[in-house]
């Protein structure tokens, strides 16, 4: 494997059920590349997001993410370095936003008082006790960047990150996409704002009926 | 097991108490209707004093049975799919998510099993006896009950079948439990050994413990 191959899929195929989602897709990140994949609705883009997180295992074709085989139990060994941020907030609407990131500290094994820090770092320093399921979907996002933040990712995965967020957050993203890549990591970058996508991109993938062309 | 497995179980079981708390299922909602199923019986059946002395024990099992499976089906399949993904990238251990969740069942059970027992002595004029081996019967049934919940729960999120498998998974290994709970009382009530009832009951616990952690890491890729 090439060393800063980060993702490398070929001719992969996933099925869901009995429909197939995506098919023959071939696709190489490399570190420090931040990419655009769009599509239209149903296209498979969230599939293929899950795809590259190894949540789920391809029917055919090879891949591999940081270095594990996708098919193979080694791929468990890398998701800790893999972070994704989904269009449904994947945090507990019952904890605080705080209580939120202190769960995520201790499941990845840092240190929790990053929890704080990470969610000054977002802007969210004076919200730790406001529960999430009270919090807009603004404050969910960035408390999703704010986890991302806390935890050395070497792979980024994003579905529509700007959107519910305002101008300030927006540009918050857009540093820290920008400053993984820099650090030797790689973005990808689901969205349906293809001039907002291809000013931080450095290239653009499409996906069409499940095929990326 | 390492250090961080068990790292990682208490801060599921930490996570699952609070999201309890701020819901309050078991508390204000399970717990109530299992004190009314239990007030039920005699309104139905009516106020015989013998036969409700009888047939209370029974009941009081049967009620935690249902119940207590509900709990525990209910608290392994609150997570939603981005949930899950969310704390599988964290690198959670599916193993150790699944004792995370059977022991925090366990603790909302215990609890359960203790204030619907209040309820049925009161209604019932069930008699106490036994005291210690009761306490390792209801703690096995809890242990046991949050152990087939949290696995039946994993189940139902991982197949499209949904929550329509969960009496078919439940029943069978349910009746041991409920055997084996049933018959110890009645033993401990005529002053008999209970230790074979106990040990079915523990080796229950034992197979639905290995099933589930074994199987924790397929369930979730599937």
């Amino acid at each position: 494997m090439t060393e800063t191959l980060l993702v490398e899929l070929s001719k992969v195929g996933v099925r869901i059920g009995s429909t197939q989602i995506l098919r023959d897709v071939d696709l190489e990140i490399r570190a420090g590349e931040v990419v655009g994949l769009f599509g239209a609705n149903g296209a498979g883009k969230t599939t293929a997001l899950r795809l590259m997180a190894t949540l789920i295992r391809p029917a055919q074709g090879t891949g591999r993410v940081l270095g594990a085989d996708l098919t193979s139990p080694e791929r468990y060994d890398v998701r800790r370095r893999i972070g994704m941020i989904g269009h449904t907030p994947g945090i507990f609407p019952e904890l605080t936003l705080g209580e939120n990131l202190q769960y995520a500290a201790r499941v990845a094994g840092v240190p929790t008082d990053r929890a704080g820090e990470s969610l000054a770092a977002v802007g969210l320093a004076g919200a730790s006790d406001r529960l999430a399921g009270a919090s807009s979907h603004g404050m969910q996002r960035r408390t999703e960047f704010a986890r991302e933040l806390m935890i050395d990712r070497s792979l980024l995965l994003l579905d529509e990150p700007h959107s519910a967020l305002d101008r300030d957050a927006v540009d918050l993203v857009e540093g820290l996409i920008a400053r993984k890549a820099a650090e030797g990591g790689a973005v990808v970058v689901v969205s349906h704002d293809r001039d907002r996508i291809n000013k931080i991109a450095h290239r653009s993938v499409e996906l069409s009926g499940g095929t990326l062309s | 097991m390492t250090t961080g497995f068990w790292h990682q179980v208490t801060a599921v079981i930490n996570r699952d108490l609070l999201r309890e708390r701020r819901r309050g299922d078991v508390l204000w909602i399970t717990i109530p209707f299992g004190a009314i199923a239990l007030l039920l019986v005699p309104l139905a059946i009516g106020t015989d004093a013998i036969l409700l002395r009888q047939i209370g024990p029974g009941m009081y099992w049967v009620i935690v049975m249902l119940f207590g499976v509900l709990v525990a089906v209910g608290k392994a399949s609150s997570e939603t799919l981005p949930q899950q993904d969310a704390s599988a990238l964290l690198g959670l251990d599916p193993a150790a998510g699944f004792v995370g969740r059977a022991a925090s069942a366990t603790l909302l059970l215990l609890i359960f099993e203790t204030v619907v027992g209040l309820v049925a002595v009161g209604l019932y004029d069930v008699s106490i006896v036994g005291v210690p081996w009761l306490i390792i019967t209801l703690l096995i049934v809890a242990i046991g009950l949050a152990l087939l919940g949290t696995l039946t729960g994993s189940i139902v999120n991982s197949t499209s079948a949904g929550t329509a498998l969960v009496p078919l998974l439940v029943a069978p290994l349910s009746v041991p439990l409920l055997l084996g709970a049933t018959q110890s009382y009645e033993g401990l009530r005529l002053g008999h050994s209970i230790l074979s009832w106990v040990l079915l009951m523990a080796a229950v616990v034992l197979v639905v413990a290995i099933i589930g952690v074994l199987t924790a890491r397929p369930l979730q890729e599937t």
